[in-house]
């Protein structure tokens, strides 16, 4: 723990304010939406307690706002800011699970590719490369209209979740891939990896204990950048109405709602959910932007 | 008068740690014509003595004090612009690797052609024939033909006698020359050591040498400094140098080079490393690894003396000796 | 001592003829576009030498000339396109299938800084052969080992619980040597061990490397570029040239009576530390490329000796009192 606060990384971390806040404000959005059943002020999922009288209700500050309803009301009476945590909560879940998907497909054939060569690396690199000609939305809607098509749809509901999760982790991975292949390229001709191929090691042992953890700095970059990126994939799907099942909104299912009221006057509806989701993206970028500089020895 | 005057130049790096001094308190003087070489091992603060004299120091290096004259004029503080102009002008600098020093994107002749008319007063023909010349001076056949090919046309050998011509185009009165044969094989590596040596007797430039090859010293220069953790330990004639160091470390340097006529037992050896930077020992830097270390060099540490044909900073050349 | 030094005929390696292409073309596709034919590199065309146990073989030449590639050769690292490695008797690729036969032979490499890995601390780096090769099973044994082995190599035991980068390119190399040790091997291939050292603490390792193999009785194959290194440690010295070998000679026969052309330009170009003022005269030209080599004898386009023969026959191995020569002029004593 020492070693940590006097690395050079501790060092860089705190000598860049822009970094310092955004860590705060990832950080407040992580918490809230983990413990949005502790400390939401309501309970937007309990049928109960919502009432239809409270519905469009202004945030506070306005002349006809309610202070227990701080960002006001929904269609259906349900406390926004309450829906907003719950809904990050949403969005952050899907999104990690996503990244972690590409990681570990993306990581694994990367390291195949790159250290076994030949046509094996050609083969795994060819399917990336045509998995990364469709944008990925298209192939997050096609996986989505596919399992829609087989499965019926009580079932559908109930794994909308893992759907949404596998499309957009299936779309990003190539990008690990690619970068994990080039740096096992240069790993691989180095001299400890030689080291242990003269004592003959297996190449999985190899992988896993030489050149994995020499090519993990970078995949920790993209993988910070791919959150965001793929929190905004699942808002892009929810609001297209492909994604999340509306049983469990996220952020994306909360701007598409409110979208329908965006021009009537209740413009709280989408507005906060749409804030939320650019400072969660925003803070998680700038966190990666920081890493990647952080990590590259050239720029230090 | 000599060409250049390096006075108690002090170069830091300031860290995060704390500044580190990199270059304490050098001194030396090049005479015109005359061929310096600098010796060490790395880490010594040999390139950085180059870098910091033709102004090109990494940032966050930075001279902190001392001064760094050309012909009597101070040229360590000057803004970038004027010393861009010297450094092409009036000190050509050549590099270990040539990929750095040639722009791939131009041909060699329109590299040479720039620089020429940029510092000579002649026109753009009277310098394609003036670059022609150097080329067939630093030793590429058919340069007439050659001279517009791009730089990766050229074998690395040929390369580094481009970036040689190129420092030499617009005679200079100093080149300072940072490892220029050490990415060459020894076969080339003589042609170009051969070719850099006739080069600066016959046109009078001066040079300043800075290499780890003690040969290459032995074949080319007139005096040596040996550097040691960002000091000069030693300096003098070359023929003194190696025959007869004076300081503890040019003697152990000398003798570990490994002989090429004869085979023995066991090599000289200087035991230990030379220290990082942060850790650079109280007294004399050399002390952890001196076989003759007494009690001053522990606390104090010694100026360049008088040892005879050789000026080295030891305290046993100074006056009682180890008494 | 061990028994195996000096013991019997088998000598320790023995290379027959051995050969490694490498495919250098274009892509396919690039290769159909620009009607390319494909392009093979000859790194190694052909040789053959033995090292008897406990004696150490040199192979000097500039770079590109093949001898960093007999190294991964020999130690199985790639594959031999032609020819055969015997190791103690045994063909190669037997002998590494066999891990007792495969912790007999190691290698030390030529950058320090990245024949470690980073990640590690030293202790696992030098324990990895004696986990891998299961020779120690106990933890306490595994480390008192370690600590025996950074000792032989000159470190302190507290050194293993560091990482690599808080050691100097010397310390670093002594610890790549001690992994090397660490499976007690007999055969050490030694890839340039010196050349990224300074000349002081590249010094320290010669010193090093001769003390072991006095001490243990290993056979070294060392791969330099320098000459007045090789004269230092080699009992027998052969001489690369293009992927070949040109002279192959007793160490001291061969700085004494260098009979190729090649070996003698060579010693000529090395820089004179005791400036007995003799001029130099640098041998001409460059390498030529290994894809492309010149027709017959490969040195002849810079050889001051060549004559017609030697530009159209490919001269072969001749004994030559107690060297092996590989030149026209020395067979008709034109040399």
């Amino acid at each position: 723990m020492k070693a940590f606060f006097d690395s050079d990384i501790w060092w860089s971390f705190r000598s860049s304010p822009v970094t310092v806040i955004s860590a705060i404000v990832a950080a407040v959005c992580v918490f809230g939406a983990m413990l949005a059943s502790v400390i939401a002020p309501h309970n937007p999922f309990d049928l109960a307690s919502l009432q239809l009288m409270d519905a469009f209700k202004p945030p506070s500050w306005e002349a006809e706002g309610d202070p227990v309803y701080v960002l006001g009301t929904d269609d259906q009476g349900r406390d926004m800011l309450s829906a907003i945590m719950y809904g990050a909560r949403v969005s952050l879940m899907v999104g990690f699970c996503a990244v972690v998907f590409s990681t570990v497909v993306g990581v694994t054939v990367g390291l195949v590719a790159g250290y076994m060569g030949g046509k094996v690396d050609s083969l795994l690199m060819r399917i990336a490369d045509i998995q990364l000609t469709f944008p990925s939305i298209l192939v997050a809607l096609l996986v989505d209209g596919v399992v829609r098509a087989a499965v019926p749809r009580e079932v559908h509901d109930q794994i909308a979740l893992f759907v949404v999760i596998f499309a957009i982790g299936v779309s990003n991975w190539p990008q690990f891939a690619r970068t994990v292949r080039g740096s096992t390229l240069v790993e691989r001709n180095k001299e400890y990896v030689q080291a242990a191929r003269v004592i003959g090691l297996s190449p999985l042992r190899i992988m896993r204990s030489h050149v994995l953890p020499n090519v993990m700095s970078p995949v920790l970059v993209i993988a910070t950048l791919n959150l965001s990126f793929a929190i905004l994939s699942e808002a892009t799907l929810s609001f297209l109405g492909v994604g999340v099942p509306p049983t469990q909104p996220s952020l994306g299912t909360l701007i598409r709602i409110g979208n329908d009221f965006l021009f009537s006057g209740e413009w709280w509806i989408a507005i906060f959910p749409g804030i939320a989701l650019i400072v969660m993206v925003l803070s998680v970028n700038l966190l990666g932007d920081w890493l990647r500089d952080a990590l590259n020895p050239k720029l230090r | 008068m000599s060409l250049l005057q390096v006075k108690n130049l002090r170069v830091e790096f300031p860290t995060r740690r704390g500044t580190l001094v990199a270059l304490d308190d050098v001194s030396f003087e090049i005479a015109p014509g005359e061929v310096l070489g600098v010796v060490g091992e790395s880490g010594a603060g040999k390139s950085m003595t180059g870098a910091a004299i033709i102004g090109l120091l990494e940032p966050p290096g930075r001279i902190a004090s001392g001064q760094v004259l050309l012909e009597g004029r101070r040229i360590d503080n000057l803004p970038y612009e004027k010393m861009r102009r010297i450094r092409g002008r009036e000190i050509g600098a050549i590099f270990q690797d040539p990929l750095t020093t040639l722009n791939p994107l131009y041909t060699i002749g329109r590299q040479l052609v720039e620089t020429i008319t940029t510092h000579l007063p002649v026109g753009p023909g009277e310098a394609r024939e003036k670059a022609i010349g150097w080329l067939e001076l630093v030793g590429i056949p058919a340069a007439r033909e050659r001279i517009d090919s791009y730089p990766h046309e050229f074998s690395g050998g040929m390369r580094q006698r481009v970036v040689i011509a190129l420092a030499l185009c617009a005679e200079p009165k100093l080149i300072v020359a940072d490892e220029p044969t050490t990415a060459l094989d020894v076969s080339i590596q003589a042609q170009v050591i051969a070719m850099l040596k006739t080069l600066a007797r016959e046109k009078g430039t001066a040079m300043m040498l800075v290499t780890h090859d003690m040969g290459v010293i032995a074949e080319t220069a007139d005096r040596v400094a040996v550097m040691y953790a960002g000091r000069i330990s030693e300096i003098g004639p070359v023929r003194e140098l190696v025959r007869h160091a004076r300081h503890p470390y040019s003697q152990g340097l000398m003798g570990s080079i490994p002989p090429l006529d004869r085979r023995v037992e066991r090599l000289t050896q200087i035991d230990g490393a030379m220290p990082r930077l942060s850790a650079i020992p109280r007294g004399c830097a050399f002390n952890p690894r001196c076989p003759k270390v007494f009690d001053r060099c522990l606390v104090e540490r010694p100026e360049l003396l008088d040892a005879g044909t050789t000026r080295a900073s030891c305290w046993l050349y100074a006056e009682g000796g180890a008494a | 001592m061990r028994a195996a030094a000096g013991s019997g005929a088998t000598p320790m390696l023995e290379a027959q003829d051995i050969a490694r292409h490498f495919d250098v073309s274009k892509p396919v596709l690039q290769r159909l576009i620009a009607r390319e034919g494909r392009r093979t590199l000859r790194a190694v065309d052909g040789l053959s030498f033995d090292i008897p146990k406990g004696t150490t073989l040199s192979l000097v030449g500039e770079s590109g000339c093949g001898k960093s590639t007999v190294a991964r050769l020999v130690v199985g690292l790639y594959g031999t396109t032609r020819g055969t490695v015997l190791f103690d008797g045994q063909d190669l690729s037997q002998a590494r299938a066999d891990s007792t036969q495969r912790s007999r032979m190691q290698m030390i490499f030529q950058d320090p800084y990245a024949s470690l890995n980073p990640r590690w601390r030293v202790v696992d780096i030098v324990a990895e052969p004696i986990r891998a090769f299961g020779l120690l099973k106990d933890r306490k044994a595994i480390l008192a080992r370690v600590g025996e082995l950074l000792t032989q190599v000159g470190l302190s035991p507290l050194d293993g619980q560091k990482y690599p980068h808080e050691f100097s390119g010397g310390q670093r190399q002594r610890i790549s040597i001690a992994r090397a040790l660490s499976s007690n091997p007999e055969f050490l291939v030694c890839d340039e061990p010196t050349s990224a050292l300074d000349v002081s603490v590249q010094a320290q390792i010669l010193n090093l490397m001769k003390e072991l193999q006095q001490r243990l009785g290993l056979t070294y194959l060392f791969i330099s570029h320098n000459l007045a290194v090789v004269r230092q440690v080699s009992d027998r010295i052969g001489v690369m040239y293009l992927g070949k070998l040109v002279e192959l000679a007793p160490a001291e026969s061969l700085f004494e009576r260098p009979r190729h052309p090649y070996t003698r330009a060579l010693m000529e170009a090395i820089p004179d530390l005791e400036m007995t003022g003799r001029q130099r005269i640098p041998v001409g030209g460059e390498v030529p490329s290994p894809i492309s080599p010149p027709p017959g004898c490969t040195f002849h386009p810079r050889c001051p000796l060549a004559n017609a023969r030697c530009r159209v026959e490919v001269p072969v191995m001749k004994p030559a009192l107690d060297a092996m020569v590989a030149c026209h002029a020395v067979e008709e004593g034109r040399g």
